[in-house]
């Protein structure tokens, strides 16, 4: 063989080998590390994994914020107006956090309420996903600002 | 009246951008002298009418002419005049006007500085930017027109986003833009030498210098970016591996990797085919970027409102300028890449690792910000990848990368013997190595992270000053500009990794809940709370917070962080207070009230050498710009040009 052809045939092999490193590192980091977004009312269907890490999406429910006085500690419900879910977080909220905005909680069900590590925040209803705007378009429909079953 | 002359003037740039795209490609064509020579009047005509347009829209925002939709919806007659300026690039038409006009600078200086270029080239060059400027223009007249009206005409404006009212967001986009925009010309090169058929690496010599500026451009606005959102989002964070951070991010890699290949192109002749396809690539990642933030499919500070005929412009653009070059590369490219020979151990052969490192790390982060999209659209789910995927294979990517820098610019074109440069490279490494283990003792809580950045920066540090000795010691030879912005931008890279790591390893984080008069302890340093008093500034009333920091007995700093409501509604803006020396940031921000008896809650942050993060960002910008200064670019230019 000549030189050449030798040099190439190394490249290739070099070159799927990469890949297919690449490849299983990706996924394996990709499984590591996804969390899926679940409204309340999946979570109530048990569709949201129950010891695993995911996040839960929906609306601050009104007059629901409480915070533990002089504390960081602060409990919430999140809602789809169908169905709610309590969260409980211990930390700062996001300046654009209020009642009646859509957010962002990540974290875990425990006894029933959702422990989050991060809460984030969004602007206004065009960044909530699309099932949750189904939802609340449905919500609406039924002329309720009700904020569901607990 | 001023806001039509605007669009009619916008409307005259996209008819000469027309012309400029089909005459001199037509004239190249044909070999039609006096047809190719309209590409350069027709440039600067293109610049002229977009910097009016540009010009009358901020006009318009400065005597507040709120029947403007665009100035109603992005300014507050209470705003001040340095952001009514940015205001105009404060939204989503405005921005894309400054993308145009950038474009129509870029386009511009090529024709200035190309004189020495052969006719036909420049022709098909500024025709291959004439076609990105119609399809930017367009996009711009159709989709999102910023000279648009409003009836009834509203009595006073909603204001800027009070997250942009802030010096570092006036910079951010221009810079960031000008880099993104800048690849357009490696990319118009590219296609013009793919049109033209003949690949010499002079093509790759011209376009050297404008690569090395873009990518300094870019450096520079994603390092402003993160800076930006260091202080102001009041989550101490430099880099979250957002969607839109990431969309910035790709072409910087990759355009990394390109300035590294075009060198090799130039000097070798070696790896043409992959020049060429990395000159598309980055500018097609920059331009996958633009439609990641402008199509609202992302969702983050930076994507305005959705609106799918804007995605699906954007997205159809980009299919046509991919899908075109990608064919035109398919059935042009040399199917000879007939370089000289290099064997296994060259400086060819560390540069080709050095590009696959830099562009698997770029199809990484695609794959990481492509998925969720990918997995919404097959109805997989909302899947959100977080960022230890990102920080995990990025940190296993450049782990070699780091290891290896130091031998590129020491080991020789073509070939080389290993054991050499390991015989000169072996003391700085051991030593390295020495210094790592130190700091495993002096910063005891730091653990691996520490020493690897620690060893990172020396090794790099040293490793470069290795270079510089055999370079005095061989023939004394001189140093080019080229070699000082490599050697630049290569310091960079130790020091941006040093402040990466130490930061992320020692940093302390801490939310308390702060009653007047607490004290809290952090590291040595301690942070007294002294309450919360109202202030007014000019737009906008904050809570105005009072922490006092000691060490020991001694006052270093007293921060004011703040709470602000701005005067045209909306939410809440935290504005962290931030004591900075060079090895450590003292940061705090406000959270909320807590009670009615002054409590709030507070973010204490200490965030040692954070700041070499944007210091190594600096210097890899300093060296892009030395290193397109070199003299080798212009003089070589010249003596071909007229042999």
């Amino acid at each position: 063989m000549n030189p050449t052809r030798t040099r190439r045939i190394w490249f290739i092999v070099l070159l799927l080998v990469v890949a297919a490193v690449a490849g299983t590192l990706i996924t394996f980091a990709m499984q590591e590390n996804m969390t899926y977004l679940y409204t309340p009312t999946q979570v109530k269907n048990k569709e949201a994994p129950e010891d695993a890490n995911f996040r839960l999406g929906g609306v601050v429910c009104e007059g629901s914020i409480k915070r533990t006085e002089s504390t960081l500690a602060v409990s919430f419900s999140v809602t789809d107006r169908v169905n709610q879910i309590i969260v409980l977080h211990e930390g700062i909220l996001p300046d654009m956090f209020k009642e009646g905005t859509s957010i962002i909680a990540t974290g875990k069900m425990q006894g029933g309420k959702f422990t989050a590590n991060e809460v984030l925040a969004k602007h206004d209803e065009t960044y909530t996903p699309k099932e949750m705007q189904d939802a609340m378009k449905k919500a609406k429909e039924l002329q309720t600002k009700s904020c569901g079953a607990l | 009246m001023i806001p039509e002359l605007g669009q009619i003037s916008l409307i005259l740039s996209l008819l000469v951008a027309i012309l400029m795209a089909s005459i001199p490609l037509w004239g190249a064509h044909a070999n039609n002298k006096s047809l190719m020579q309209t590409a350069r009047p027709l440039a600067h005509a293109q610049l002229f009418f977009i910097v009016v347009a540009f010009a009358l829209l901020t006009y318009s925002f400065t005597v507040h002419d709120f029947s403007v939709a665009y100035v109603q919806k992005n300014s507050n007659s209470l705003l001040p005049f340095a952001y009514q300026i940015s205001a105009v690039w404060g939204a989503h038409e405005g921005s894309l006007l400054l993308w145009i006009m950038i474009l129509a600078i870029w386009t511009s200086a090529v024709a200035i500085f190309s004189k020495q270029l052969p006719e036909t080239v420049i022709a098909r060059v500024l025709a291959v930017m004439g076609m990105i400027s119609i399809g930017f223009i367009a996009f711009t007249l159709f989709t999102s027109n910023p000279f648009a009206r409003a009836f009834p005409v509203a009595p006073e404006g909603v204001d800027l986003n009070p997250l942009l009212q802030d010096p570092g967001l006036i910079f951010h986009p221009p810079l960031l833009y000008t880099g993104y925009v800048g690849f357009a010309v490696a990319f118009a090169f590219a296609i013009a030498a793919l049109l033209d058929g003949k690949l010499d690496a002079q093509w790759i010599r011209w376009s050297r210098p404008w690569t090395n500026i873009a990518w300094a451009f870019l450096t520079l606005g994603i390092a402003l970016g993160s800076f930006w959102a260091y202080y102001e989002l009041g989550w101490g964070g430099w880099w979250f591996w957002d969607p839109v951070e990431n969309a910035s991010f790709m072409p910087w890699l990759v355009g990394a990797a390109l300035i590294h290949s075009q060198a090799v192109t130039e000097k070798r002749g070696s790896f043409k085919s992959w020049t060429l396809l990395l000159a598309i690539a980055a500018f097609s990642l920059s331009l996958l970027g633009t439609f990641l933030v402008r199509s609202g499919v992302l969702t983050s500070v930076h994507a305005f409102a959705s609106d799918p005929e804007r995605g699906l412009f954007i997205l159809s653009f980009l299919i046509i300028v991919v899908g075109g070059s990608l064919v035109l590369f398919a059935v042009r490219a040399p199917s000879k890449d007939a370089g000289q020979p290099f064997t296994a151990y060259s400086r060819e052969t560390l540069l080709l690792l050095n590009n696959l490192l830099l562009t698997a790390a770029a199809a990484m982060v695609l794959i990481g910000t492509l998925f969720p999209l990918l997995a919404d659209t097959l109805k997989l789910g909302k899947i959100s990848v977080g960022s230890p995927y990102f920080g995990f294979l990025f940190t296993l990517l450049m782990l070699p990368l780091v290891m290896l820098l130091p031998f590129g610019p020491l080991t020789r074109w073509q070939s080389d013997q290993a054991s050499k440069s390991v015989k000169l490279l072996l003391p700085w490494a051991v030593l390295a190595l020495v210094a790592g283990g130190i700091s495993f003792f002096f910063w005891p809580g730091g653990g691996i992270k520490t020493v690897a950045g620690v060893i990172a920066a020396i090794w790099i540090l040293l490793g470069t000053f290795a270079f510089v000795r055999t370079r005095f010691k061989n023939s004394g030879s001189r140093f080019t500009a080229e070699m000082a912005g490599m050697m630049s931008a290569h310091l960079g890279v130790g020091i941006f990794f040093f402040g990466v790591l130490m930061t992320e390893s020692l940093s302390i984080e801490k939310d308390v809940a702060a009653k007047p008069g607490s004290n809290f302890s952090l590291r040595g340093y301690d942070f007294r709370f002294d309450g919360v008093e109202k202030v007014e500034g000019p737009n906008y009333i904050a809570d105005r917070g009072t922490v006092i920091i000691k060490n020991g007995d001694k006052v270093i700093a007293t921060l004011h962080p703040e709470k602000r409501m701005y005067a045209s509604g909306g939410n809440s803006m935290t504005e962290a207070a931030i004591n900075s020396k060079l090895h450590r940031d003292l940061y705090v921000a406000l959270g909320e009230p807590l009670d009615d008896k002054g409590s709030w809650a507070l973010r204490l942050y200490v965030k040692p050498f954070i700041r070499f993060i944007w210091l190594g960002t600096l210097l890899m910008a300093i060296g892009g710009f030395v290193v397109s200064f070199d003299k080798r670019f212009k003089r070589r230019n010249a003596a071909e040009a007229n042999p």
